[in-house]
């Protein structure tokens, strides 16, 4: 099932945005954007987890921090394309529509794509970022010093 | 003679159907969903998903309604859910210096790049009840202001200008993994932290607190404290590169520790870690000080027999679901054993009875 495209990092960009996208977001945005093609499975979705690493001291040696639910399939559509999607969570439809736009991602249909789904789902997800770095923002204290009277 | 007993089997069903009811409540008062307990109660989800080892905000809402909000069962639930699952792999180690902080402050440093950012906490509230909770009152919304969003370097970075802070040096072994070796001593810092991550909070909060008090005292200060989401990065086998498979809130602690300086170690700023699922701050500074009290075998201090310098002592004890299966299994039948204790308990008295009544007869 390896792919030989090689357009990696375009391909990581929206498998990464997609793997994180709300519940039903790609759904949504697809199915606004133009009719679902055939696809056979070549891995039905699946639901499994990950082991989750992270480092001691932040920086040092890796450690085990614990799992994720993650779901995960593989589609092709007739004209050959293949489609992979992992996506947290246990979201086997996300996961189908991920591989979905992952398979048409190689097609022509990359221009109306990228300008009703990816574009999207990347401007929704900068706005939540935002929102909460605002917020955070917003609770930053700003010392100021008391002159003291001493003399 | 062993004899085989049964019928339980209808008290069990009742008991069970009971359950059901009780856990449902007065049924004009409105039912919770799941979507409720994972939005509102999210600090008790995100202490299973600790505990339980499984980030998934969903099930863990799920396991704490069916536990009726016993979040040692709901754990348990989550524990053996898990054990359900097919493993598809590891992430790569998640980068914490990459991380959207809502909370990140410094108890050391007063001026830090990036700020002391408060973020969602209960500090600094008066920890009075408020009634307006209970009358369905409205929430004011959170204040924002303007900001530039990107990365905030860790203290340790530019704490470390002068080099009196003890380094994290960056290696890539491959960390050993109690799910799926059992948990054997020594245990390396790798297998410590894993151990201590998914660790009971009360446990971990009271080995902490007595290193505090004074049993293996090593000062800590908590150089820094941070909570936000990380995104987790997979190398996925079939493409041959890495993506992103989620994103993960995660709360880390960087305890600094006053250290005169061993056998083998110069003085310095030694390092306590801790890093947890969710936001779940009292767990991840309770760990960072447990981390640093385990550590003194390869800091060179002396074992002072405290506690919290027993890796054998503390990780063998802070699972809560062993612990707590072990715990629970002795109210459930032991019938036979009992009865065997029971007839050994007799034999003892009839012997004891007949030597008291010999010596009776010996001194008439």
């Amino acid at each position: 099932m390896k792919d030989t495209i090689d357009q990696t990092p375009d391909r990581k960009a929206w498998m990464s945005l997609m793997a994180k996208a709300p519940e039903g977001r790609v759904a949504a945005l697809l199915d606004a954007a133009l009719p679902r093609p055939d696809y056979t499975w070549l891995r039905a979705p699946e639901i499994g987890s990950v082991m989750v690493r992270g480092r001691a001291g932040g920086t040092g040696a890796p450690f085990n921090l614990g799992e994720m639910t993650v779901t995960r399939c593989a589609l092709t559509l007739p004209s050959g394309e293949v489609g992979h999607a992992y996506v947290q969570g246990r979201r086997k439809a996300d996961a189908e529509v991920a591989a979905l736009v992952d398979a048409l991602m190689q097609t022509d249909a990359v221009n109306v794509l990228r300008t009703k789904v990816l574009d999207p789902l990347e401007q929704e997800a900068t706005a939540r970022r935002i929102t909460r770095a605002e917020k955070a923002a917003a609770t930053k204290v700003d010392f100021f010093t008391m002159v003291r009277g001493e003399d | 003679m062993y004899v085989a007993v049964k019928g339980g089997e209808r008290a069990i069903q009742n008991a069970h159907a009971w359950l059901a009811e009780e856990r449902r409540g007065d049924t004009t008062v409105a039912e919770l969903s799941v979507a409720q307990i994972r939005e509102q109660l999210s600090l008790a989800v995100n202490r299973v998903m600790a505990e339980g080892s499984l980030y998934d905000p969903d099930l863990a809402a799920l396991a704490i309604k069916q536990a009726r909000g016993d979040l040692i069962e709901a754990i348990f639930l989550i524990r053996a859910y898990r054990t359900t699952l097919p493993r598809f792999g590891a992430s790569a180690p998640v980068d914490t210096g990459d991380m959207a902080c809502d909370r990140r402050i410094s108890a050391t440093f007063k001026d830090l790049p990036g700020g002391q950012v408060l973020g969602p906490t209960f500090d600094y509230t008066h920890r009075l009840l408020d009634f307006k909770l209970a009358a369905d009152g409205e929430t004011p919304d959170a204040p924002m202001r303007e900001t530039e969003v990107g990365p905030v370097p860790h203290v340790t970075e530019f704490l470390n200008q002068e080099g009196l802070i003890e380094e994290a040096t960056h290696v890539d072994t491959t960390p050993p993994d109690l799910t799926r070796e059992p948990l054997e001593m020594p245990a390396d810092r790798a297998l410590r932290l894993q151990a201590l991550t998914r660790a009971d909070e009360g446990f971990t909060l009271s080995m902490a607190y007595s290193t505090q008090r004074g049993y293996a005292r090593n000062h800590a200060f908590v150089g820094e404290l941070r909570i936000g989401t990380v995104p987790v990065e997979m190398e996925i086998p079939e493409l041959g590169f890495a993506i992103e498979i989620g994103e993960i809130t995660l709360t880390e602690c960087e305890t600094v520790n006053q250290f005169k300086g061993s056998k083998t170690e110069p003085p310095q700023f030694t390092r306590g870690y801790g890093l947890v699922f969710g936001q779940t701050e009292r767990k991840a500074i309770s760990m960072a000080l447990v981390d640093r009290a385990l550590r003194w075998e390869e800091l060179g201090e002396d074992n002072v027999g405290a506690p919290a310098q027993d890796a054998e002592f503390v990780l063998y004890h802070a699972d809560n679901i062993q612990a707590t299966g072990f715990l629970e299994h002795i109210k459930l039948p032991h019938y036979v054993d009992f009865q065997s204790e029971l007839e050994l308990v007799r034999k003892l008295r009839r012997e004891v009875e007949a030597s008291q009544g010999q010596h009776q007869e010996a001194a008439e």
